[in-house]
């Protein structure tokens, strides 16, 4: 151990441990990427993969980027970008969940989507991705349903989990399986040029109550599909929460939904206070057209 | 009575953003949603005055109604 903490001391630069270094040392001593990783950031040695991000997340926060363990449930449109996005941040663990194989008519927004991964699970081509992207990132793949009945076991250990589904119903198993479990949740939704998101803490029922008109089937996603963009925009929203959910840092989209829509090029924020409590709306949009007159 | 009717995302399609509406006095939220052609399934969210509200709320004078579609998709 002594020998590695010297070797990787010894070829940072600056603080800043070079991927040759990190795979040499790998390599030579027959660890993974990942105890090489956190030893390297146990140390104060950053490595160089995340330097451009130096003067926003410090060596202290990367690691505990790394000891966080984030659930994605579902990994098509949403879970594809989200999974991908948590990877080059170095979360040390992506526990992914989706039943599904790829189709054809995922390949127009479903990021590790191919012509040749057609047929093969999401959930492998995301773990292979995962292992080219960021080697020290480990991803369980756990191809199944999500659903109340195996949530708490899919969600054991987890710091935030991630809403990337696409069934409703399912949405709100996830939330109460949250609940139950004090796990912080973002939720995330699309539907052709729309979408929102929302973050939802212990106690809250924010997911619930986006949900409360809700009896059965779909929403607009139904008829319009998912273009290749909405489902990007949302997926860097919601890993931007989980990012500050991980790192206790800014201003969370909790007790408020951001509403989303890319046609009318217009974002609106919904308040979901407790009931009691006066909701101010129009929102800001709406505020500056009634300026403008 | 004047109410203002907000649509938002596909509920503007062939219909419009905001409009100004002269009613009955009392008019309850169904009432418009229905006669815009939305169905109760197709209903997000319902603010009335910028508060939550369900479809069984009657409306007055100088009050707003925005209604956005339910979005669930991933």
């Amino acid at each position: 151990m002594l020998n590695l903490l010297e070797f990787l001391q010894k070829s940072s630069v600056d603080g800043l441990l070079p991927w040759s270094a990190q795979l040499d040392a790998v390599g030579r001593l027959s660890l993974s990427h990942a105890v090489v990783e956190e030893i390297a950031l146990v140390s104060r040695l950053l490595p160089a993969r995340y330097q451009r991000n130096r003067d926003m997340i410090s060596v202290a926060e990367q690691l505990q980027l790394f000891r966080s363990r984030i659930a994605v449930i579902g990994c098509g449109g949403l879970g594809g970008y989200i999974i991908e996005e948590l990877a080059r941040l170095g979360i040390g663990q992506i526990v992914a969940v989706d039943p599904d194989k790829f189709e054809e008519h995922n390949l127009n927004r479903q990021l590790f989507s191919t012509p040749a991964n057609l047929g093969r699970a999401k959930v492998a081509a995301a773990l292979d991705r995962v292992n080219e992207v960021n080697p020290a990132v480990k991803l369980i793949p756990v191809r199944t349903f999500f659903r109340a009945a195996n949530g708490r076991e899919l969600l054991q250990g987890v710091t935030v989990a991630v809403d990337a589904l696409d069934s409703i119903s399912c949405r709100l198993e996830l939330a109460e399986t949250c609940a139950g479990m004090d796990i912080p949740m973002v939720h995330g939704a699309i539907g052709g040029w729309y979408g929102h998101v929302a973050t939802q803490l212990p106690g809250d029922t924010t997911v619930q109550s986006i949900y409360r008109n809700w009896v059965e089937g779909k929403g607009i996603e139904k008829d319009l599909g998912n273009p290749a963009f909405t489902p990007a925009v949302v997926a860097g929203l919601q890993v931007a929460e989980v990012c500050k959910l991980v790192l206790g840092r800014g201003e969370l989209l909790r007790r408020r939904k951001l509403s989303i829509d890319l046609l009318d090029m217009e974002m609106h924020e919904i308040p979901y206070h407790a009931p009691a409590e006066v909701i101010h709306f129009p929102t800001r949009e709406i505020e500056q057209e009634r300026a403008a007159g | 009575m004047q109410v203002t009717v907000k649509l938002f995302a596909t509920f503007r399609n062939g219909r419009f953003k905001v409009t100004s509406q002269e009613l009955t006095e009392g008019t309850g939220c169904r009432t418009i949603v229905l006669g815009l052609g939305l169905a109760e399934e197709q209903i997000g969210v319902v603010l009335v005055n910028g508060r939550h509200a369900v479809l069984d709320q009657l409306l007055h004078e100088g009050d707003t109604l925005a209604l956005f579609p339910l979005v669930g998709g991933g």
